[in-house]
């Protein structure tokens, strides 16, 4: 009996519906966020992710409607990302329902920031995104850095300094999205999963790149992380959450079945 | 009918109160009231974060008296959440030691850093659903499995001192956490019932349903 390892269901949500970017571009809609999150909930999802990926100012209120409405129907952890810069962005966010909130650009300009949120809401609702993308060359020691404004502005952070630096500051979970392969569907970005999950205290959610169920099985057995979160295999029903929860647990995998 | 959760300023609250609403047609309130919460017929109380701050809390809103009491006479149904568990025993190691209400007898504890499962490490806070083993029956486990799911977000864990108030257990790495506990009208969990899907919310409105 151990942990179970989480599915996560991920909802990018753009002027209140959920589409799929591939490499951040050429979207794709998918349908209401209200209805998709409570398909996941009925068929199992240990969580739902909803990433606000426009953040405009005028689309914000869409958002805390729209969370309220997946709050007052689905009940298993909801973290919301996207545009989250300071502490009233968070209040706003846990006061509609959302139990955790996912900081990307505001931690890398503004890393105090992590700490302050962390200190006034609990660890435990702090996620920290991170976005790293391969910056060695073939036959090098694998190194990868930070970048920001989705994959489009280099840091020049080292990823796993960078991800040890944020559990520091209290960061409760981390995101790691690999920009490589983000709308690829060519498997997560194992490397630096595991360099980071063997180097922090925390959970790691595993993101970008998944095609297939074996991609989720690698996920948890070779790059350690402690949930995989997906979009396009789910939305576009190539995969329901139930099968791909039975897979893993053939694979000897903990699961919630 | 009115269940209150009880606000000291510590943590989110909304989604407990979404939740009960979800089980129920009493009125539920969030409050820092004390003539809302001596009225209510029900009562929550919820934690979250540091233990220092929830102590710390309790007492700046002058509420902690009002919880003795109530937790002292047992005239009303009381449910604790998290932190809102770990609150009912004598001592938590969190924050360099705190004194907690003393209702049940035990500690607070950490779980070891150093937990691994093969060549992986364990991830504290544990966090993420796992078994709740249930050692003996309550009303609260009507209907609900041995060995359900439930949704846990924590690095402290409660070891009460007697097995007769354990009324549900988790396993993690080298630690056996005591995830239910009680005595009479009082029943508290480690776990999120609002964040535990079907089991959960069974859970609660047994809660509401219960007359200790």
């Amino acid at each position: 009996m151990a942990l179970s390892k989480r599915i996560i269901p991920c909802l990018d949500v753009d002027a209140g519906r959920v589409v799929k970017g591939v490499n951040f571009v050429g979207i794709r809609d998918a349908g209401d966020p209200v209805e998709i999150a409570q398909r996941y909930n009925l068929q199992g999802a240990d969580e739902i992710t909803f990433l606000d990926i426009t953040a405009s100012h005028e689309d914000r209120d869409t958002t805390v409607e729209m969370v309220e409405r997946i709050a007052g129907e689905v009940f298993i952890p909801l973290t919301v990302g996207g545009g989250i810069r300071c502490c009233d962005d968070i209040r706003t966010m846990l006061n509609a329902g959302a139990d955790k909130v996912s900081i990307n650009t505001a931690a890398v300009t503004n890393p105090d920031f992590v700490r302050e949120a962390a200190e006034r809401f609990g660890s435990q609702c702090i996620v920290v995104a991170i976005d790293a993308k391969q910056v060695s060359q073939e036959g090098e020691t694998p190194r990868w850095e930070i970048f920001t404004h989705g994959g489009r502005r280099a840091t020049g952070l080292d990823a796993v300094e960078w991800a040890c630096r944020m559990v520091d500051y209290g960061a409760g979970e981390l995101l790691l999205t690999s920009m490589d392969r983000d709308g690829t569907k060519s498997g997560f970005d194992l490397g630096v999963t595991r360099a980071i999950s063997d180097a922090v205290s925390v959970p790691v959610i595993a993101s970008g790149g998944v095609g297939n169920l074996d991609h989720l099985v690698e996920g948890i057995t070779e790059g350690h992380a402690d949930a995989v979160l997906a979009a396009s295999i789910f939305h576009f029903a190539e995969y329901t959450i139930p099968e791909a929860k039975r897979y893993m647990a053939e694979r000897g995998i903990e699961m919630r079945l | 009918m009115t269940i209150a959760v009880i606000d000291y300023g510590m943590g989110n609250l909304h989604s407990v109160a979404k939740a009960l609403e979800h089980v129920t047609h009493e009125n539920v309130m969030i409050t820092r009231d004390a003539r809302s919460i001596l009225g209510a017929t029900r009562l929550v109380l919820p934690g979250q974060g540091a233990m220092r701050d929830c102590m710390g809390e309790l007492e700046r809103t002058e509420l902690i008296g009002l919880v003795r009491e109530l937790l002292d006479e047992q005239s009303k149904p009381l449910l604790g959440i998290c932190v809102g568990q770990q609150m009912l025993l004598d001592r938590s190691d969190e924050n360099g030691g705190i004194d907690c209400l003393g209702f049940l007898p035990g500690q607070v504890k950490r779980f070891p850093a150093d937990m691994r499962d093969g060549d992986a490490r364990l991830k504290v806070p544990h966090m993420g659903w796992n078994l709740v083993h249930q050692p003996q029956s309550h009303p609260l486990w009507d209907g609900i499995d041995q060995d359900e799911h439930f949704y846990f977000v924590h690095s402290y864990y409660v070891a009460a001192a007697q097995q007769a108030h354990v009324f549900g257990t988790t396993d993690y790495g080298t630690v056996s956490a005591h995830v239910a506990t009680g005595r009479e009208a009082t029943f508290a969990v480690q776990f999120h019932p609002e964040k535990s899907s079907r089991a959960g919310l069974r859970l609660l409105e047994n809660f509401v349903r219960w007359t200790p």
